[in-house]
């Protein structure tokens, strides 16, 4: 919309010269990537060569099994896909419940409250990592499954997120139903959460990639692989003697996989999002 | 009296208010049941982690000993004898600072420039933003092997005959590996989020000011700056609470290495907490990050009145 006017200019050198520089910056943007996936396919001995080889010299795709059975990479991406799938509904649940009440419900020191949450945002993890390390041995917790899950499931960014979109909805829409006789927690369920999906969706993904990547917590509560998630199991390949370097990159791309495949699938989403993020400051 | 009072309101306002009061606390009552979960776990997970770990940083607490109060003696500690400390403070200070900085002016003018396009700006807003989401240790690996010595930016540098060392074994240049893969992988998230700002601003303003003969580096300076300014604050305040905590890039490429050469606050707080296990030393680390933190979001707060302007 904002380009309808240059859309109908000529095209001069500069826009060319403008366009082929911005295509090579991205082309080098990508190298990483490029550089990860070629040394993950080739032989090991191959990986330092001088000079450098662009392309493998024989293109070992099984190497990509074999870093999945040289650690046990199936066990990783579970433990992975559990921990953030669960921390993700317990957001998801806990949020909405906490985020109506904000955004609805009438009652004493709400505002206090709520900035309370509000200031939590600030607290970094190096604060909290060594009491909740002391508690979770206390409770006998290490290498657990619940130690992975519950303390990082009640942060107030997602309460947050959804009361600023909740206090966006009409409140026409639920008066009806609250004279009808209809609960709160059914209005939450049948009204407000259908309505908001969008937000819903994102805040899912926001929370599901952050605990995909998440390194400093599981560092801490798991010893060795049994619930070692994913980030945690790419270190291991350092550990072992010498770094079986092709092992690692495919261990690398295994885990950039799913966030990448949700960048790119839910782009429209995402980026409509954080331009949502972006008119926060004048609000 | 507040009895009698409230009989007496009840029969000037008849039945609306008695409901409406009863209204009020049948709301209270639901509202205690929807934050139940959340402030349980707030309570757990937050309040009682954050108030054991000022109190754990007055005590000498190592985790097997009996814990002793000590007063201030860790922070006068930190503050006047402890080298390390200084070295993981002055570091993450400068890492910060650099971090903050290139971030922004990359973020501000590659949006710029993308918005400035005539083909494909989503494609080079969706390629800058594809590590956004990958795990910080997978990146982190990946420019490794590319720093590692012998490896491909070895050979880059040799064959070019720059005057570079190895990022990774030089001590005055390790923490430089440390940035590029941050910046690689987090200033997406800003480029997005100031092209947005920039797709926001009506064309009638530039037009205008173009008409009135406003060069386009005015046009930057004075309209598309100040319109995106409340985004940039929100922008910077974010980057450098995330900044100044920085871990996962320091663990997995140098261990703080080499020396203490990037040795960051959160790894000195993860080394003292957890491989020397003196957790009171580390609460007090980790407070005085808190601080900083809390200071330099304060102080920014406080500048914004000098550059950011809001439309209304």
């Amino acid at each position: 919309m904002t380009t309808r006017r240059e859309e109908r200019g000529a095209v001069t050198a500069g826009t060319l010269v403008s366009q082929g520089a911005m295509a090579l910056v991205a082309l080098a943007f990508l190298f990483p990537f490029f550089w990860m996936l070629t040394n993950a396919i080739r032989p090991n001995g191959e990986v330092l060569a001088v000079p450098p080889r662009l392309l493998p010299s024989d293109w070992q795709w099984g190497n990509f099994l074999d870093a999945w059975v040289y650690l046990p990479f199936g066990r990783f991406f579970l433990n992975s896909a559990m921990v953030a799938g669960a921390v993700t509904v317990i957001v998801l649940t806990v949020s909405s419940l906490a985020a109506y009440a904000f955004a609805r419900l009438r009652f004493i020191g709400r505002e206090t409250l709520f900035l309370t949450y509000l200031s939590t945002l600030m607290i970094p993890q190096a604060v909290l990592v060594i009491p909740l390390f002391l508690l979770i041995s206390k409770l006998d917790w290490v290498n657990t499954f619940q130690a992975l899950i519950l303390p990082v499931a009640f942060g107030s960014f997602g309460t947050f997120m959804l009361r600023q979109f909740f206090k966006t909805i009409p409140r026409e829409l639920e008066e009806a139903a609250l004279c009808d006789g209809a609960s709160r927690l059914r209005i939450l369920v049948s009204i407000i959460l259908p309505m908001s999906l969008p937000v819903l969706g994102l805040l899912a993904l926001f929370t599901f990639t952050a605990q995909w990547n998440s390194f400093l917590w599981p560092l801490i509560i798991v010893n060795g692989t049994d619930h070692a998630t994913i980030p945690l199991g790419l270190t291991m390949f350092q550990t072992q003697q010498g770094t079986q370097w092709n092992y690692l990159m495919a261990g690398a791309a295994i885990s950039m996989i799913p966030g990448l495949c949700l960048t790119i699938l839910l782009q429209r989403y995402i980026f409509s999002g954080i331009a949502m993020n972006s008119g926060f400051g004048g609000r | 009296m507040s009895v009698q009072a409230q009989r007496l309101g009840a029969q000037v306002a008849g039945v609306p208010r008695t409901r409406r009061r009863r209204a009020f606390r049948a709301e209270g009552r639901a509202a205690f049941w929807f934050l139940l979960p959340s402030l349980l776990g707030f309570l757990a997970f937050l309040l009682f982690p954050l108030v054991a770990s000022l109190a754990l940083s007055f005590t000498n607490w190592q985790l097997l000993n009996q814990p002793k109060f000590l007063g201030l003696a860790n922070y006068i500690r930190l503050f006047t004898v402890d080298p390390s400390f200084w070295r993981a403070l002055t570091n993450t200070v400068f890492y910060t600072a650099e971090y903050l900085v290139l971030n922004l002016v990359l973020a501000v003018g590659m949006a710029v420039w993308i918005s400035s396009l005539r083909w494909g700006k989503r494609l080079f807003r969706l390629i800058f933003f594809l590590p956004t989401f990958t795990p910080m240790i997978g990146a982190s690996l990946v420019w490794v092997l590319i720093f590692t010595p012998g490896g491909l930016m070895d050979w880059v540098v040799q064959s070019l005959g720059l005057p570079i060392p190895n990022l990774l074994v030089d001590p005055a240049w390790a923490m430089q590996a440390i940035v590029i893969v941050s910046l690689w992988s987090g200033f997406g998230y800003n480029l997005l989020l100031f092209g947005a700002a920039l797709e926001s601003i009506p064309q009638t303003y530039l037009d205008a000011a173009q008409i009135d003969g406003a060069t386009a580096w005015q046009r930057f300076w004075r309209i598309k700056l100040p319109l995106i300014s409340p985004t940039l604050f929100f922008g910077t305040v974010m980057t450098a609470i995330t900044a100044l905590q920085v871990f996962d890039q320091v663990y997995s490429m140098t261990r703080g290495g080499p020396g203490a050469a990037t040795a960051t606050l959160g790894f000195f707080i993860y080394q003292n907490g957890f491989t020397t296990y003196r957790m009171g030393y580390a609460s007090s680390i980790a407070w005085v990050m808190f601080l900083i933190i809390m200071g330099l979001t304060a102080f920014q707060f406080r500048l914004q009145r000098k550059w950011v302007h809001y439309d209304d």
